[in-house]
């Protein structure tokens, strides 16, 4: 079963790289419209971009759970073939993917935008994935710890919205603009909370190891916070379309359930005051550093989105690169750095004596990626304000075009710091890529 | 669980009926035909709605009905290739089908939204068309 989970990993690192290597290249014709316009013009190049980071994050987490449920949790798979053949159809869908954009065939639903046919193969291996997963789980172990349920919720609603992204294939939908519409972005908020579910419950499992204590995925506190993110998940996404005419009530519903989410950020707060001392030694231990990356990340976003989902803020921040800047943050400085956490995680169990050979440069690597992710973000705020100046608080009307070339130099900045964010990822991934390569062809 | 669930499904039908429900006629088959020509060239990755969307370039929500651009504007910028704006080749019906949609999803409410109702809770009220 290891070499299962390797492959899954090993692909997710692959997808890392080459998604912030798309990622440049589209800030690069951010900047400059005419760059590799004839070839890959931006309205294929984002669609790279965002479906091989997101396949980043899925084979990650994926990967991540095979192992842990198997090698660390030592449970017996259900069945190994069933994970196989998981493995293997998610990789006809990423190729068939790619064909899809290469082709000019596209979906063109933003963020999923491949042909729509390609989303039955990959709700297919979703079913196998959950039918593995809960009848490995539900046997062999009694009083589930909080991630076991994270993970599991985060298959089962992946299921469900990954078919609700779809529903604009129904006429009852499609013909009534604002409910298809509404729909599109009632899927995409759930599905970000599936994944999260499955990258957090990562996070909390690695938390328990790290710091052996199981007792973190355990109790009333750890169940709380279950549920706040489940019902998030459930309820919030419309603060998405707080500007979109549907009826009041749903997006007041989602105000209401958003901001349930300062309890989270208050409690961190409270948190890390008591960890002020937290033991030094550990920041040798590169899991342990990524997860306090986390930490401060998680820090940042959740100022930003509890902010923007005041409807109030949001209505001047909404359509602008403010929300890029929420949207960013979290899958990479949350999402990334969790998923990051994990490898390390397992490549140090592998193989340790590889790994901390070395450290020096995955330190290196590590401060090369959280800087050029702060300047990142701050350019993307920066931006987001002259926009949002530019749409509500102008009395003369400028062009877009005149707009653009304002926010121009702070793109700049901006495609540097991807460029810095892209070799910090280099730094990082190269050496576990190698290592876990290595650990493959030794595995059975 | 079993509650939750029944309380998830049912959230979701009335989300799907009543929470979406709005006054916006059906969209005519030439306008469906322009969304599709809009989402077969992937133009959400540059082109926003309502402020979701790429931000490439302008959001598209209020195009027709904006008293310096319309119909006629909307028609020659289409095979313009102006900036990163890829060089499409559409025909006059393919043209007409996409200036039917963006003039379909006009009519169905207004973005931005420079003078919503501010209230001291936080809350905006927004403006709606068709009522
Ligand atoms: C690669 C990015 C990109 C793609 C893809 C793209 N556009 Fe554009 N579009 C732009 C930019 C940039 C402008 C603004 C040019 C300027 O005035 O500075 C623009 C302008 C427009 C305008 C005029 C808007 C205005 O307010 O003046 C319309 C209409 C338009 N595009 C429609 C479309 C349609 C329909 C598609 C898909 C078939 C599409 N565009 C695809 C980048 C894009």
């Amino acid at each position: 079963m290891k070499k299962t989970s390797f492959i899954f990993i090993v692909l997710s690192l692959l997808a890392l790289i080459a998604g912030a290597i798309f990622g440049a290249l589209a800030g690069i014709q951010y900047v400059k419209p005419d760059f590799l316009k004839e070839v890959i013009a931006f309205n294929k190049m984002r669609p790279f971009h965002v479906s091989t980071v997101l396949g980043w994050i899925i084979l990650c987490s994926t990967g991540g759970i095979y192992y842990y449920i198997t090698e660390v949790l030592k449970l017996n798979l259900f069945s190994k073939k069933l994970a196989g053949v998981h493995l293997v159809l998610f990789i006809l869908c990423a190729i068939a993917i790619y064909v899809s954009f290469a082709t000019g065939k596209m979906g063109g639903r933003e963020y999923f935008a491949y042909a729509p046919i390609i989303s039955l193969p990959i709700l297919f291996g979703w079913i196998l994935f959950g039918i593995n997963y809960f009848k490995t789980v539900v046997k062999q172990i009694k009083g589930w710890p909080v991630y076991l349920w994270m993970w599991g919720t985060g298959i089962a609603f992946m299921i469900y919205h990954l078919g609700e992204t779809n529903f604009w294939m129904i006429p009852y939908f499609r013909e009534n603009f604002i409910k298809d519409f509404t729909i599109q972005w009632k899927s995409y908020g759930s599905l970000a909370g599936c994944w999260n579910m499955l990258v957090y419950g990562t996070a909390i499992f690695l938390m328990s190891r790290i710091k052996n204590d199981d007792n973190i995925g355990k109790g009333k506190k750890a169940f709380f916070f279950y549920f706040l993110g489940l019902f998030n998940l459930m309820l919030g996404w419309a603060h998405h379309t707080y500007i979109v005419p549907t009826q009041p009530w749903v997006r007041f519903l989602s105000y209401g359930v958003s901001m349930t989410e300062w309890i989270i950020l208050i409690s961190i707060i409270i948190d890390w005051k008591k960890s002020l001392s937290a033991e030094k030694k550990k920041l040798n231990n590169m899991s342990y550093k990524f997860l306090m990356a986390t930490d401060f990340w998680v820090f940042f976003n959740l100022i930003v989105a509890l902010l923007i989902s005041i409807p109030y803020i949001n209505l001047f921040t909404h359509g602008t690169h403010i929300t890029v800047a929420h949207s960013m943050g979290t899958t990479i400085g949350i999402n990334t750095t969790i998923l990051l956490a994990s490898v390390f995680y397992i490549v140090n169990l592998e193989d340790k004596v590889q790994l901390n050979k070395h450290i020096k440069i995955l330190k290196l690597g590590y401060w090369v990626f959280n800087i050029s992710l702060g300047v990142f973000l701050t350019c993307l705020l920066l931006g987001g304000v002259e926009k949002s100046v530019w749409m509500y608080f102008t009395d003369k009307p400028s062009s877009f075009g005149q707009m653009q070339d304002k926010i121009q130099p702070y793109m700049y900045v901006f495609l540097t710091a991807g460029f810095g964010l892209l070799i910090g990822i280099l730094i990082v991934a190269s050496p576990m890529l190698n290592i876990l390569v290595r650990k493959y062809k030794h595995s059975t | 669980m079993i509650a939750l669930v029944a309380m998830f499904a049912i959230y979701n039908v009335i989300v799907y009926t009543q929470g979406t429900s709005n006054s916006t006629p059906k969209m005519s088959e030439k306008a469906l035909k322009g969304e599709q020509l809009y989402q077969e060239n992937n133009c959400t990755a540059c082109h926003q709605f309502y402020g979701l969307g790429g931000y490439l370039g302008p959001d598209l929500t209020n195009i027709i009905s904006n008293k310096y651009k319309g119909p006629t504007y909307v028609n020659a910028f289409l095979n313009s290739g102006i900036k990163s704006m890829p060089q499409f080749n559409f025909t006059e019906e393919e043209k007409d089908a996409l200036v039917q949609f963006l003039t379909e999803v006009d009519q169905t409410g207004y973005y931005p939204i420079k003078d919503a109702e501010k209230e001291a809770n936080g809350w905006v009220r927004i403006k709606y068309k068709n009522q």
